[in-house]
């Protein structure tokens, strides 16, 4: 779902990269107050884990492919803002040096995966985990129906970003001038090859690194204080 | 071993099956992702070109644009593979890096 340049109108990638403007700030600001220098490595591994994630396409054979963004498993680890941070970090580099995703699109691709998707998947998984011990298959099951959650909701936007550019900038003969598909297509097709298949990926990715993690390193599961 | 050594290592192993990302579609004729197709593939599926798609879509040169180097699209997938796996690396190296950066700023004291 990384929306290359020319997909979006300049109004919708202006609105988005100011939309994103306060979101990053805060995020900033919350970060500063609440990382230790300790943390700063797994954040990194963060932005690696979700950069590396992104680049494993999967196949609908014969008809498209998408990957998980491992947003939803930062999200958990290191909390929202933080996760806002690391994906932003991938996200850039993907758009300025691998041209996957566009530069006029950071914003918009931004907001999808790197503030929508984890922030619903942490908070999806904080409400279906609450009170669970460490240990437990619930914090397990959590994390992949909040991976599921967290990206769909981050695919549904972005057809809906997809699917208002007929409505909102078109040439006189009806053309669109940027995406030509309209909402009736963008979002069943965004939503429903994620609801399918891509999120069923970042569902399993999800709940087996917090498996692991539960076995090897418990420390990092435990219901510490992540910035939210 | 610690922990962070043992992600590290999980992040090396991604970065080497990362190829798989390039050979699956490419074996199932799965074709680009949604929305995120090229000029040619759009002017075949229209028929014409989005005045305003055009003018942006070449805005921007990557200088590794699909994690490959320019004009490599016809090696094949082994030469493909390799620049995949050395963009990965660049790509892990340069999230390290910025988090780095970042960090200096961004943690507390």
């Amino acid at each position: 779902m990384h929306i290359p340049d020319g997909y979006l109108g300049p109004a919708t990638c202006g609105f988005f990269y100011l939309l994103m403007l306060p979101i990053w700030t805060i995020a900033s600001k919350i970060v500063k107050k609440t990382l230790s220098v300790k943390q700063v490595p797994m954040l990194a591994i963060g932005a690696a884990f979700s950069f590396v994630i992104m680049m494993l396409n999967v196949p609908i054979p014969g008809g498209t492919t998408g990957h998980a963004v491992g947003g939803v498993l930062v999200a958990i680890l290191l909390g929202p803002w933080a996760a806002c941070i690391a994906l932003t970090v991938a996200l850039v580099i993907q758009a300025l040096l691998f041209g996957d995703g566009g530069i006029t699109a950071i914003g918009a691709n931004c907001f999808n995966m790197a503030f929508v998707l984890p922030f619903v998947g942490y908070y999806m998984y904080k409400a279906i985990s609450h009170n669970a011990p460490i240990d437990s298959k619930r914090r397990v099951i959590a994390a992949g129906i909040a991976g599921y959650i967290g990206i769909n909701v981050a695919a549904f936007l972005a057809g809906v970003e997809f699917g208002l550019q007929p409505l909102l900038c078109h040439a006189a003969n009806g053309q669109s001038l940027y995406c030509p598909y309209g909402l009736k297509v963008a979002v069943p097709v965004m939503l429903g090859e994620h609801l399918l298949v891509f999120g069923w990926i970042e569902a399993i990715v999800t709940a087996l690194v917090i498996k692991y993690l539960q076995k090897h390193s418990p420390e990092l599961i435990k219901n510490k204080e992540v910035a939210e | 071993m610690k922990l962070i050594n043992k992600l590290w290592i999980g992040i090396g192993v991604l970065i080497f099956i990362s190829p798989i990302g390039l050979i699956l579609p490419e074996h199932f004729k799965a074709g680009s992702a949604w929305g995120e197709w090229g000029g040619d593939e759009i002017q075949k599926f229209l028929g014409y070109m989005p005045e305003g798609f055009e003018k942006l879509s070449s805005l921007w040169n990557a200088p590794m644009p699909d994690y490959a180097f320019k004009g490599w699209e016809v090696k094949g997938l082994g030469p493909l593979s390799f620049a995949y796996i050395l963009s990965a690396v660049i790509g892990v190296l340069l999230c390290v890096g910025a988090v780095w950066i970042l960090g200096k700023f961004l943690s507390k004291k």
